[in-house]
């Protein structure tokens, strides 16, 4: 696809480096008043997201991740810590006059007007002139492929196409920063998928930060340049999709992003930077682990269930420097792409193996089937303090 | 078999309806016509004649009171809509779980007989009454000063009357409106004054023409305020007809004023909907 030039539209693409995050929460909480209770929504959270970035909040709903999007947004103020906007501090400025600007989870478009005029409506309150607004607004709708929509009114327009207004009407104001709550979640599966990519490509094409908050681990990962996991009011991990999925920093990061296998046990061994979990005579977990690991000390490992070799036979003998683990096969699932096996292990935890169907036709075995679950050191991965 | 039924099924469902209409509406009007057109007097009877001379003459003699009665209905429907609205507001926006209480309160004043409750103002509006007397005393008015018999008194009962009305189709429109409609205005930096012009305010037209609908065709058809609280000055159409009809049995002339009523009322009313139809209503508010 070719980028034609939205020159006006890309001239905050470059934030000069080194300068104030695009957002920035300082010593944030945030308590609501529930049937004479307080009830904390944020916990103390400090957050710095960085110009031009993709940045998620992820987490279950509850978990607090859309009341900080609206804390940015000002629709909600901190119980206590400040709030800064390119290095400005907004605590306490109304929604009206922050320059920022959001995407409803269900559009909010209004229903009295048509796509233009939805689209104009806060270029129209920055006093903004008439031939600017009008130019403006058709190189977003444009930008957004909606052109020739003007006239529409939201209830003649599809999911996918409201989803764009609502899209436009925020972009064209140039905010500092996007949110997006839950942008995708009325949409279905095809195009929700085909809106990701489609996000992806209007970020990188205005350059302005996006603040995404979802739900989805799988949109998330796909989309993101950065990660906050939240859980019960608290970020328990920030990072990179790859530095969440491959090295969770807690129990509950590891169960939420993607599938993990979860094993604890205590350590009887530790040797070149290797300790050793054993359960029967065969059956152990090796997991990399730092000098302060001791013997005896209980740990939590985790192993994502791609990186698992599934074998009917005793394990081949290059198996012995890593992770072994003996169970019998209690469900199979065809996939398609690829076949779930669930293993009850000897290790006492539940095991999930994908296994891909790329050149076995046949299914490695069957429900009831004695199996070997085995791993290399380095996909073991144990998990926070 | 099944195909007929069905075909028949929307028409079964609209009988019930229709007959009702035809006997209690059309069928009326019909003998109302007749009526109109009919000359005589009670003692010898009324026969057709199609007299329609009976409305020019009607007009002529009564066109103060036509007129009255639709000024009347005006400013008893702007007052209504300027008290309605914030109440409606109120109740929509900040009444909380509350709602379901504050909008019994509104109707609660329909459970009493809408004479006995105008019947009532006519004793808090009275001279010695507990309003007037302690102002008086209080040398705030002057002896000379009463409100029963004037205008006042009477679109004062107008508006009681009718608020309900007008509060419960404005409390619907407003209702409806998506919160987060609301904040997205906020977002796109209107300051509350701007959110409720360009956005809370269109989006309740809807109710607002509805309640107009409501509260200005009975209140200008009224025949029981200006009859307890006002005075011969204050006489509305009405209470017009309703004389002619139950004390001086001139029906020709009380069809014939029902039926100019009828027709006033209908070209305003449709001529403010031509104006201000809700589709277009909320065209004109978004420029």
């Amino acid at each position: 696809m070719t980028t034609p030039q939205h020159s006006a539209v890309r001239a905050r693409s470059a934030a000069p480096a080194g300068g104030a995050p695009a957002i920035e929460f300082v010593g944030v909480n945030k308590n609501y008043l529930s049937h004479g209770e307080t009830v904390p929504a944020v916990k103390r959270t400090d957050l710095a997201i960085g110009q031009g970035e993709f940045f998620s909040l992820l987490g279950p709903s509850g978990c607090g991740k859309t009341t900080t999007m609206r804390m940015i947004a000002g629709f909600e103020e901190p119980t206590a810590g400040k709030v800064f906007l390119d290095g400005n501090d907004v605590t306490g400025v109304s929604a009206n006059k922050r320059d920022v600007n959001m995407v409803f989870q269900s559009y909010a478009l209004f229903p009295h007007l048509n796509t233009y005029q939805n689209v104009a409506f806060g270029l129209e309150r920055k006093k903004v002139a008439k031939n600017e607004i009008s130019r403006r607004v058709g190189e977003i709708l444009e930008i957004v492929s909606l052109t020739g929509m003007e006239k529409r009114s939201p209830r003649e327009m599809s999911g996918g196409q409201q989803q764009r207004v609502a899209l436009a009407r925020a972009l064209v104001n140039r905010p500092r920063a996007l949110l997006l709550d839950e942008p995708l979640g009325a949409l279905d599966l095809k195009l929700r998928q085909q809106m990701q990519i489609e996000l992806k490509r209007i970020q990188r094409e205005v350059g302005i930060t996006f603040v995404y908050v979802t739900h989805d681990q799988g949109e998330a990962l796909t989309m993101s340049d950065r990660i906050a996991v939240m859980n019960a009011g608290v970020i328990e991990q920030l990072g990179t999709p790859r530095e969440i999925y491959e090295r969770p920093a807690s129990r509950f990061v590891a169960g939420f992003i993607g599938t993990s296998n979860i094993v604890d046990g205590h350590v009887d061994r530790v040797e070149g930077g290797l300790a050793l979990l054993s359960y029967t005579a065969q059956d152990r977990v090796v997991v990399p682990a730092p000098q302060s690991v001791r013997q005896g000390d209980k740990l939590e490992v985790s192993i994502r269930p791609e990186k698992i070799d599934l074998h009917r036979g005793v394990p081949p003998v290059q198996a012995t420097g890593g992770s072994v683990l003996s169970g019998t096969v209690t469900e199979v699932v065809y996939h398609g792409t690829s076949t779930n096996y669930t293993v009850s292990t000897a290790a006492g935890a539940d095991f999930t193996v994908f296994d891909q169907n790329a050149s076995n036709a046949d299914d490695l075995a069957d429900r009831g089937d004695r199996v070997y679950l085995t791993w290399a050191p380095q996909h073991s991965y144990m998990i926070g303090d | 078999m099944n195909r007929v039924k069905r075909q028949i099924a929307p028409y079964l469902l609209v009988l019930p309806g229709g007959i009702w209409l035809l006997i209690f509406f059309a069928v009326p009007m019909f003998a109302m016509l007749s009526l109109s057109l009919q000359e005589g007097d009670i003692v010898h009877g009324y026969r057709f004649t199609g007299h329609w001379q009976t409305y020019t003459e009607a007009i002529s003699a009564y066109q103060e009171q036509i007129i009255r009665s639709l000024i009347y209905g005006v400013i008893a429907t702007i007052l209504l809509i300027a008290i309605a609205f914030p109440m409606a507001y109120w109740i929509a926006f900040y009444g909380g779980r509350r709602k379901g209480s504050y909008l019994f309160l509104v109707l609660l004043p329909f459970f009493v007989s809408f004479v006995l409750r105008t019947i009532s103002w006519k004793q808090i509006l009275t001279d010695e009454g507990p309003v007037l007397q302690p102002l008086r005393d209080l040398g705030l008015i002057s002896q000379a000063f009463h409100i029963l018999g004037t205008p006042y008194a009477v679109i004062l009962g107008l508006v009681y009357n009718f608020l309900p009305f007008m509060v419960l189709p404005i409390y619907v429109a407003l209702e409806r409106i998506d919160p987060r409609v609301v904040e997205a205005a906020r977002d796109l930096y209107a300051n509350p004054a701007t959110t409720f012009r360009k956005v809370i305010f269109p989006l309740a037209l809807p109710g607002v023409f509805a309640g107009v609908l409501m509260t200005f065709i009975p209140a200008s058809s009224d025949f029981v305020n200006s009859e307890v609280l006002g005075s011969s000055d204050t006489t509305m159409i009405g209470q017009v007809i309703q004389t002619q009809f139950l004390e001086n049995s001139d029906y020709p002339t009380a069809s014939a004023l029902s039926f100019v009523l009828m027709l006033v009322l209908l070209i305003g009313v449709f001529s403010y909907a031509r104006i201000l139809g809700t589709e277009d209503v909320m065209k004109v508010a978004a420029r």
